[in-house]
């Protein structure tokens, strides 16, 4: 999970590394209120998890109270990148000396972290490593060593800090590991990391990614789940199903996140026949999904407006296909009147042949099987087409 | 021979008296494999089916000369299980667990590494099978046959729906290596073993989004793979920063791209299928 500016840097204060006062607001009112009590100048940051924020007009200065109150009214409820501004971090603005960056990720193809630093911070860091490569120090964290102190002050020397400073930034990159180690997080980074006319180093922004997997043994981080997200998902978050929405109107549930995500590609490819018919979520009832999770499934996904048919893709490697096929009629049952929507099936693999059967005799109306996964992801799109039409 | 898993593998369990252990361990003696013990700690004396279960995975290697781990173990408990096996050098230790930390999986893997003999498969994989041989973990063992096909991937429904699809021509070795962002054993590895495979003629590999693995795998392919290799790729109309079920099936930004995958692999001469039966009727031209 992505956390936002303002929990980044919950968890930064948290482990004592060196922010600049603020506060979260959600209001014009409490932008005014914070601008007053922490003083003026201020810069005024829409919380939103994409980037690019301040070419967006989403990051203003504000030299008083009247001029917050002004700049959060214009920020607050602005969309950026498809993201609505629901929340604004008011803080200090600082004053710059200069702009550096350092940060810690995982390194997925070296198994391992990596620790990244430069004194060309405020900038993208892509651009910094594409066009000036040797200004970017990447050194290697071995996961059982960690960022050690004598490391870290390898990394502020490798990437030319100045010598009054390396002390400072070794004891943020110390701390950066710390807060990755103990948070479980994949991602800390700060940029810009600021040095200001006074000789302090700050963390002015923070962006910080935390290990799902981890959820729990760090329940403090149930906190940082967003409260507003689809309705969709939230409930099939209670379900405990793994559930995405998409732009789309064909529903798709499927067993085992990579035979979801390759319906939800054959089903966009068949759908380009017929006029661009999408997938509408990602749904994966997992590998040894009941009849009952199969039953919560289609609650959800035919119980979302956009979709116009649903695609059932099983392969029955542990499920077995005729708790699969029970699952379906259950559900359809549960649900009564609310099935209105057809239902294209494809289900191979253990114990298919049983399945088959089952949905056949049930003779159902809105219930079509269909032998293979493209023929079937092409019937279904045909039918969502068409009831899209209709309408 | 197959890879990794052949006649000669003994299985132990840890997690073996757990509910997912205990079904699994059935599964994988029904389909003829040698499961040999069980591994839960405060246990020790107790039997699953006949199976002797142990205190821990030392003691489980010395009574029935086990050489392969299949971890069960919840995953709170999975790292210290992981590390358990390393200390007692099993070669083999693949991780069915899924949901385990990163920061717990990043440093079980560099303690398999510093340890120098113990290959780490998973986690959150479906494990690997040697039709008519062996099989440790949790894949079907009767959609197909022994066969001269070799095949890796990080989806289990897709390992089981490419078996299916070309179950009629059978496998040498199909390895999960799992969906998750640390993984030990990668799509390198078995490509690498499946090339010196004298019982493997061509190669199945099935990627996803997320990281650049396949990516590496196509430049590996390119300078040292001389069997022919197919490919498939899941998650081209993934969006970006929504992860799709896998904890790194993820695209961040313009990285980990389905289209930046498929491009690297027929870069190196990989045959890509654009659907799972597609990739299959490739290899079905290549075997016939």
């Amino acid at each position: 999970m992505d956390l936002y500016e303002y929990q980044a840097k919950q968890l930064f204060g948290k482990h004592d590394l060196p922010i600049t006062a603020g506060d979260v607001c959600e209001t014009v009112e409490a932008a005014v209120a914070v601008s007053e009590s922490i003083g003026a100048p201020v810069v005024v940051k829409a919380q939103v998890k994409t980037g690019g924020r301040g070419k967006a007009g989403g990051v203003k200065l504000a030299k008083d109270p009247a001029e917050t109150r002004e700049v959060a009214q214009a920020i607050l409820g602005m969309d950026i990148k498809g993201h609505t501004v629901h929340k604004v971090l008011v803080a200090h603005a600082a004053d710059i000396a200069e702009e550096y960056y350092v940060s810690i990720l995982l390194d997925r193809a070296n198994r391992a972290f990596l620790a990244m630093a430069s004194v060309e911070g405020g900038v993208e860091i892509e651009e910094v490593a594409a066009h000036n490569p040797d200004a970017l120090a990447k050194i290697r964290i071995d996961a059982l060593e960690g960022l050690t102190p004598a490391k870290a002050r390898e990394i502020a020397e490798a990437a030319k800090f100045d010598e009054a400073i390396q002390g400072q930034v070794a004891n943020i990159l110390t701390t950066l590991w710390e807060i990755m180690v103990r948070e479980d997080a994949t991602l800390v980074e700060v940029n810009p990391l600021v040095l200001t006319p006074t000789g302090e180093v700050i963390a002015l922004d923070g962006k910080v990614t935390i290990d799902d997997n981890a959820a729990f043994r760090q329940l403090e981080h149930a906190e940082f789940v967003d409260q507003g997200i689809d309705p969709i998902e939230a409930r099939a978050k209670s379900f405990d199903l793994n559930y995405v929405k998409l732009d789309g109107d064909v529903g798709i549930v499927g067993n085992g996140a990579g035979l979801v995500m390759s319906t939800l590609d054959v089903v966009a490819y068949a759908g380009e026949e017929f006029g661009g018919i999408k997938p509408a979520n990602f749904l994966d009832i997992g590998g040894g999904a009941s009849a009952e999770v199969m039953a919560n499934g289609l609650d959800i996904v035919l119980n979302d407006p956009d979709v116009q048919a649903v695609f059932v893709n099983i392969f029955g490697g542990i499920t077995s296909c005729d708790a699969v096929a029970n699952g379906i009629l259950q559900a359809i049952e549960q649900l009564g009147d609310q099935v209105t929507k057809p239902i294209v099936c494809r289900i191979d693999g253990n114990n298919a042949i049983e399945g088959r059967k089952i949905l056949t005799d049930a003779n159902h109306h809105l219930i079509e099987l269909v032998d293979t996964m493209d023929a079937a992801a092409r019937r279904v799109a045909e039918l969502a087409a068409s009831r899209k039409g209709a309408k | 021979m197959a890879i990794w898993l052949n006649n000669d593998s003994k299985i132990l369990v840890q997690g073996m008296t757990g509910s997912e252990g205990t079904k699994h361990t059935r599964r994988m003696v029904a389909s003829g494999a040698q499961v040999v013990a069980g591994v839960t700690p405060g246990k020790a004396g107790q039997e699953v089916d006949g199976i002797p279960v142990f205190n821990n995975v030392a003691d489980a290697m010395a009574a029935t000369g086990a050489n392969v781990s299949v971890v069960f173990v919840p995953p709170k408990f999975a790292k210290a299980a992981v590390e358990e096996a390393v200390d007692a050098k099993i070669p083999l230790c693949v991780v069915i667990t899924e949901g385990i930390p990163v920061h717990d999986t990043a440093q079980f893997y560099q303690y398999a590494v510093n340890s120098g003999s113990t290959r780490i498969i998973g986690p959150n994989c479906p494990g690997i099978i040697s039709p008519g041989k062996s099989n440790a973990g949790i894949i079907p063992a009767d959609i197909t046959k022994p066969g001269r096909i070799g095949l890796v991937s990080k989806s289990g429904t897709l390992t089981y729906q490419m078996m299916y699809e070309l179950r009629d021509f059978g496998f040498s070795t199909c390895v999960g290596i799992g969906g998750d962002p640390i993984i030990g054993t990668t799509h390198i590895d078995a490509l690498e073993a499946f090339q010196n495979d004298p019982e493997t003629d061509a190669i199945v590999m099935i990627g996803e989004i997320g990281g650049d693995a396949e990516e590496r795998a196509a430049a590996y392919i390119k300078a040292h793979v001389t069997k022919p290799v197919v490919g498939y790729v899941a998650g081209f109309t993934a969006p970006e920063g929504k992860t799709m079920g896998h904890a790194g099936a993820i695209v961040s930004g313009s990285a980990g791209t389905a289209a930046a995958k498929q491009e690297a692999l027929e870069a190196a001469g990989v045959k890509v299928g654009k659907t799972p039966s597609a990739a299959a009727d490739l290899m079905r031209k290549i075997m016939q």
